[in-house]
C-alpha cells in the first residue's frame, strides 16, 4: 500500500556519549533517520530513549560525538535554533499552557513564523492583523486535521488526557516542521486512543512527508507504524534496523524478556 | 404544479443564483454554496457520471454525514434520471451488502477513508461495483484500487465533457419525470433482510410541499442537517422541503460539534427525535444544579410558573395579567436566555417524532416557548401523514391528518393510510409491497390507533401486540402494552416496563427501577441501601413506584379506550433487565415472551395472588462471566378506578 518514497539521511546521530557526573545515560550511540521515514526509539524504562532525543533536540549537551542535520554538523545542538531549522517535539508529560484554549496553545507554536513585531501585534493594526489571521487559518488546517473542532474554545486543562496529547501534537505541527521528535506519544492510552494517535502519526508522515522520530513503550503500535527502529538497553545500541528485524534480534528479546540462567 | 429534484435546482439557480443554498462550516468558518456554484456543480458531477456509464434506472449509493457534496452528489445523480441511495453512515461493511446487491448498485459515493474501506472491504461479495468515488482524499493518497477517483477528479472530467457537449446536462434534467423513481431507502427491519422502499420524486416532493404549507416554510428557513442522509426524515427536512422552500441548509463541522453549532446557527425549523430533547434537558438541568443558590431558586421558581402559564399561552389562549407579566419577566430572565443556550432562540417549528415522549419533557419546551410539536409518519410514507396544528399539540397524540391524507381505522384497530406520498413498492419484493399496500391503495401501517374527539389520531401501540382482557371485570376491554409500559417509563424512577394482560383477567407488571434516580431519591431521605437488589426491594420504594402506578391508572380510567388496560399488581424486578441476558433487543426494546417464560414464577406468583416469590436468576456479566442473583420479591395490589365512561 505505502508507496511514500524515503530520501536521503536527514539526521545522523554519530558516536554520543552523555553522562550525569557517574551514570552513563548514553554510551556511543549512532543511528540515522532518512527523510520521510518513520523512525522509532525503543527499549526498557531507563535505557535513554528521552535522554537520546533531548540530545538532538538540544535540552542536553552530550559530552562527545556530533549530530549532522541536514548537512550541518554540531557538537551539540541549541533548543532555539534546532526549533529555527524545523524540528519540532511534543512532550511525555504534556508541556501544554492548561489555561488557555485549544487554538490558543497551537498559534504558540506558529511563534517562530509571526514576522510583524510585537508592537504591531499588541495593537492589532495593519500588517500585523493580516498575519494573523493567516497563522489563524494554518491553525484551523491543524484542528481539522486532527479532528478536535469540538474543542477549539476549550481550555487545554479541562480536555481527556487523549485529546491533550493531540494538542499538543497539533502544536508541533503548527511550526510545520521538518523533523518531528515525538516523546512517548501513546503513554497512558487506551486501545482505542492509540489506534485514532497512530492514525494521526501516520497521517502526518504520509500528508506532510514530515520525518518523524518516535519514542514508544507499546511494541505493537511502534512493529506497526515504523519503517525503522533502534533499539537501546542501558544506554546502548543494541539493535537497529527494519521492525522485522528487530523483532528477530536475540539482544533485543533477552533485552525485553530477560534470559535465562 | 409536479416537478423534479433537479428541476427545482434549476429554478433556484436561475431565479436566485446569489443567495445561499447551503452552508458547511470547515477550518472555523460557515462557508456558504449559492444556487448557482451549486447548479454548476452538479452539472459537472452529472456530466462526470455520465461520461463514466452511470444510466437512467442505475442505483447509485451515497455514504457519509450530510455535506454538499454529497447532497449534490444525489442532486446529479437525479439529474440523469438514476436513484441515488444513501445508507446509514455507521453501518457495519457486512450491513451494506445486501442493500448494494439486492439494488444492483454498480457506483458509490463514499464520504471519506472509512466509507472506502468499508467498501473496499465488501468488494468481493459485491463485484458488480465498479465505480467509487470518495470526497476527502485524506489517507487514501496511496490506495490502488480499480474503479476508486477522488470527487475532484470527477467534477474535472465532467467539466470538460460539459464544454464539449453544453446542452446535456439540461436536456437529461427535462427528461426526468416526476413520476420516475426519485430515491429508495432501505428500512432497517428488525426481522429479515431490509426492505427498499421505492418512492418518486412526486411522492416525495408532494409530501415536502404538504409540510411545508401546513407550517408556512418559507426560503428564509434556516436548518441544520445532523441526522443520518439514509432516514427519510433527514431525507425530507433536509432534501425534500430544501428543494421544496429553497431554505438553507447548514452542514454541522462533525458529529461532536452539533450542540455548538446549532446555537451559532439557530436554526428556524427544527427535527429531533424525543432522545435529542431529553439529553439537551438533561444537560441543562444538571448545570443548573451546580449554579449559585439564587440563580438556581430563580430558574426554579420561573420554571414552575411556565409550567403553569407557558403550554396555555403556547396554544394561543389568555391568561391573567398577573401571570402575564410574570411570564414576561421569566422570558427575559430565565426562558429567553435558556433558549439562546439550546440554539433554539429562532426556533419557529419543531418536530419530534419516531418514538413517544414523555408529557413532562413535552412540556418543557412549550412552556419555554419553543413550538415542539409531533407528527405521524413512516418511510413508507414519505413521512407527512398527520402534523399537529399550532396551538393544537399534545403530547399523547399526533396531530390531524395534513393535506391529500385520508385515514382510515380497520375493524382490528390498525391504521390505514392513503395519501399521495406512499411508496410505489418494496424493491424486488412484491410479496412485501400486496402485504402493506392493498388493490383499493390504503397502505397498512401495522400500528394500532383512532382518531379522537378533535380529529386528532392517536397511537397505542403495533397491531400484532394490541390483545384482550380475558375474563373478570374487564373482559374483552383491549389492551395495549406498549401503551401502559410507555406510560410508566415516563416517570423517572422507573426505567424499563414489563406489562401482560392479552387473554388474562387483569393487567399485571414488573417494573424495574432507575438506579440512579431511585438511588439519588433514597439518599436525600437518608434511606440506607446495600445495592440494587436491595433498594428495589425496599418498601419505601414500593410505595413510591406503587404511586407511579396508581396515577397512571387514573390516567387510563378517563380513556375510553384502554381503561380496561390498568394496572392491577406489580412486583419490582430484582435486576435490571438486561440485552446481554436476551430480556431486551439491541434496540433496547422489552423482550415480553421471552421474559415471561425466564421469569414463568413471577408470572405465577401474579396471577396466582402471592404477596411475594422467591427467584434465583442467572446472570452474564460484560466479560462473559455468569452469575447468579437470587430475591424474595414482594408483589403489590394496586388501586384501580371505575372507568369514567362506564361510570357516567
Amino acid at each position: 500500500m505505502a508507496t511514500k518514497q524515503i530520501g536521503d539521511v536527514i539526521l545522523d546521530v554519530k558516536n554520543i556519549s552523555l553522562s550525569f557526573g557517574g551514570v552513563k545515560a548514553l554510551t556511543d550511540i549512532s543511528f540515522d533517520v532518512r527523510e520521510h521515514e518513520v523512525r522509532a526509539i525503543i527499549g526498557p524504562n531507563g535505557a535513554g530513549k528521552s535522554s537520546m532525543l533531548n540530545c538532538v533536540n538540544g535540552v542536553y549537551r552530550p559530552q562527545q560525538g556530533a549530530i549532522t542535520f541536514k548537512g550541518q554538523t554540531f557538537s551539540h545542538m541549541d533548543s532555539h535554533q534546532v526549533a529555527t531549522m524545523g524540528i519540532g517535539r511534543t512532550f511525555q508529560n504534556l508541556a501544554l499552557f492548561k489555561g488557555m484554549s485549544v487554538i490558543d496553545n497551537i498559534m504558540t507554536g506558529r511563534n517562530l513564523r509571526i514576522k510583524s513585531n510585537l508592537f504591531l501585534q499588541a495593537l492589532r493594526i495593519g500588517p500585523a492583523q493580516r498575519e494573523e489571521e493567516q497563522h489563524r487559518e494554518f491553525v484551523e488546517h491543524i484542528i481539522d486535521f486532527l479532528e478536535i473542532q469540538a474543542h477549539r474554545k476549550t481550555p487545554v486543562g479541562q480536555l481527556p488526557y487523549g485529546l491533550q496529547k493531540r494538542v499538543d501534537l497539533g502544536r508541533a505541527l503548527a511550526m510545520e516542521p521538518q523533523l518531528l521528535l515525538l516523546d512517548e506519544p501513546m503513554a497512558g492510552m487506551n486501545v482505542e486512543e492509540k489506534q485514532d494517535m497512530s492514525r494521526f502519526v501516520l497521517d502526518v508522515n504520509e500528508e506532510f512527508g514530515t520525518t518523524i522520530v518516535l519514542i514508544e513503550h507499546d511494541m505493537g503500535v511502534v512493529m506497526d507504524i515504523s519503517d525503522r527502529v533502534v533499539v537501546l538497553d542501558y544506554g546502548k545500541k543494541i539493535g537497529d534496523g527494519t521492525p522485522e528485524e528487530v523483532r528477530n534480534n536475540e539482544e533485543v528479546i533477552s533485552a525485553y524478556l530477560g534470559t535465562g540462567h | 404544479m409536479q416537478t423534479t429534484f433537479p428541476q427545482l435546482l434549476l429554478d433556484h439557480a436561475a431565479q436566485r443564483p446569489n443567495d445561499a443554498a447551503m452552508r458547511e462550516k470547515e477550518y472555523g468558518i460557515w462557508q456558504a454554496i449559492t444556487w448557482g456554484e451549486l447548479a454548476n456543480m452538479v452539472a459537472h458531477l452529472a456530466c462526470g457520471l455520465h461520461q463514466a456509464g452511470l444510466r437512467q434506472h442505475d442505483h447509485m449509493v451515497v455514504i457519509g454525514a450530510n455535506r454538499p457534496r454529497l447532497y449534490a452528489t444525489m442532486l446529479a445523480v437525479q439529474s440523469l434520471g438514476a436513484v441515488p441511495i444513501a445508507l446509514y453512515q455507521d453501518a457495519a461493511a457486512m450491513e451494506c451488502v445486501f442493500p448494494l446487491n439486492n439494488a444492483d448498485v454498480c457506483f458509490a459515493f463514499a464520504e471519506d477513508q472509512e466509507q472506502v474501506d468499508k467498501l473496499l472491504e465488501i468488494r468481493d461479495q459485491c463485484p458488480q461495483i465498479t465505480n467509487i468515488y470518495f470526497d476527502d482524499p485524506r489517507g487514501l493518497r496511496n490506495y490502488d484500487e480499480p474503479g476508486l477517483q477522488s470527487l475532484d477528479d470527477l467534477i474535472a472530467e465532467g467539466k470538460n465533457f460539459a464544454v464539449q457537449n453544453p446542452g446535456f446536462f439540461k436536456s437529461a434534467v427535462d427528461q426526468v419525470k416526476p413520476d420516475d423513481v426519485g430515491a429508495m431507502f432501505f428500512t432497517s427491519g428488525t426481522t429479515g433482510n431490509p426492505k427498499g422502499v421505492v418512492h418518486t420524486h412526486d411522492t416525495l416532493l408532494n409530501r415536502a410541499r404538504a409540510g411545508a404549507e401546513f407550517d408556512n416554510l418559507t426560503h428564509a428557513e434556516d436548518v441544520l442537517a445532523y441526522l443520518p442522509p439514509a432516514w427519510i426524515g433527514q431525507n425530507i427536512f433536509s432534501y425534500a422541503q430544501w428543494l421544496s422552500c429553497g431554505y438553507v441548509v447548514n452542514c454541522p463541522e462533525s458529529a461532536a460539534t452539533v450542540t455548538i453549532d446549532l446555537k451559532e446557527i439557530g436554526p428556524t425549523y427544527y427535527f429531533a427525535p424525543p432522545r435529542v430533547f431529553e439529553g439537551l434537558l438533561t444537560s441543562v438541568m444538571i448545570r443548573m444544579e451546580d449554579a449559585g443558590s439564587l440563580k438556581r431558586k430563580m430558574f426554579h421558581y420561573f420554571m414552575s410558573v411556565a409550567k403553569r402559564v407557558g403550554p396555555t399561552l403556547m396554544d394561543g389562549k389568555s391568561v391573567g395579567l398577573v401571570d402575564r407579566v410574570l411570564y414576561a419577566m421569566g422570558n427575559f430572565m430565565v426562558y429567553g436566555p435558556l433558549r439562546n443556550n439550546l440554539g433554539f432562540s429562532r426556533v419557529r417549528v419543531a418536530y419530534t417524532a419516531g418514538e413517544a415522549i414523555g408529557p413532562d419533557l413535552f412540556s418543557f419546551y412549550r412552556s419555554i416557548g419553543v413550538n415542539l410539536k409531533q407528527l405521524y409518519g413512516s418511510t413508507e410514507t414519505a413521512v407527512f401523514v398527520c402534523l399537529q396544528p399550532d396551538h393544537e399539540a399534545r403530547a399523547d397524540t399526533v396531530g390531524v391528518p395534513c393535506k391529500g391524507v385520508e385515514i382510515k381505522v380497520a375493524d382490528n384497530g390498525e391504521i390505514l393510510v392513503k395519501s399521495p406520498g406512499l411508496l410505489k413498492g418494496y424493491f424486488k419484493n412484491p410479496e412485501a409491497t400486496a402485504e402493506v399496500l392493498t388493490a383499493d391503495g390504503w397502505y397498512h401501517t401495522s400500528d394500532a390507533g383512532f382518531l379522537d374527539a378533535h380529529g386528532h389520531l392517536k397511537i397505542i401501540d403495533r397491531v400484532k401486540d394490541v390483545g384482550r382482557i380475558k375474563g373478570g371485570v374487564n373482559d374483552g376491554a383491549m389492551f395495549a402494552p406498549k401503551y401502559v409500559e410507555n406510560k410508566l417509563k415516563f416517570f423517572q424512577h422507573i426505567k424499563e416496563v414489563v406489562a401482560y394482560g392479552d387473554g388474562r383477567e387483569k393487567v399485571c407488571v414488573m417494573i424495574n427501577i432507575d438506579f440512579d434516580a431511585v438511588g439519588n431519591w433514597a439518599e436525600r431521605r437518608n434511606l440506607p441501601y446495600a445495592g440494587y437488589t436491595d433498594l428495589a426491594q425496599k418498601p419505601e420504594v414500593y410505595q413510591l413506584i406503587k404511586e407511579c402506578v396508581e396515577k397512571v391508572n387514573a390516567d387510563l380510567s378517563v380513556d375510553t379506550l384502554l381503561a380496561g388496560s390498568q394496572v392491577s399488581r406489580f412486583l419490582v424486578l430484582h435486576k435490571e433487565l438486561d440485552a446481554d441476558d436476551g430480556e431486551l433487543t439491541r434496540t433496547n426494546k422489552v423482550r415480553r415472551g421471552f421474559i415471561a417464560e425466564k421469569y414463568d414464577v413471577l408470572i405465577d406468583a401474579l396471577y396466582g395472588g402471592k404477596t411475594s416469590q422467591f427467584i434465583e436468576t442467572q446472570v452474564k456479566f460484560e466479560d462473559g462471566r455468569t452469575g447468579s442473583v437470587s430475591a424474595t420479591l414482594r408483589i403489590d395490589d394496586t388501586k384501580t378506578f371505575t372507568p369514567v365512561k362506564a361510570a357516567a
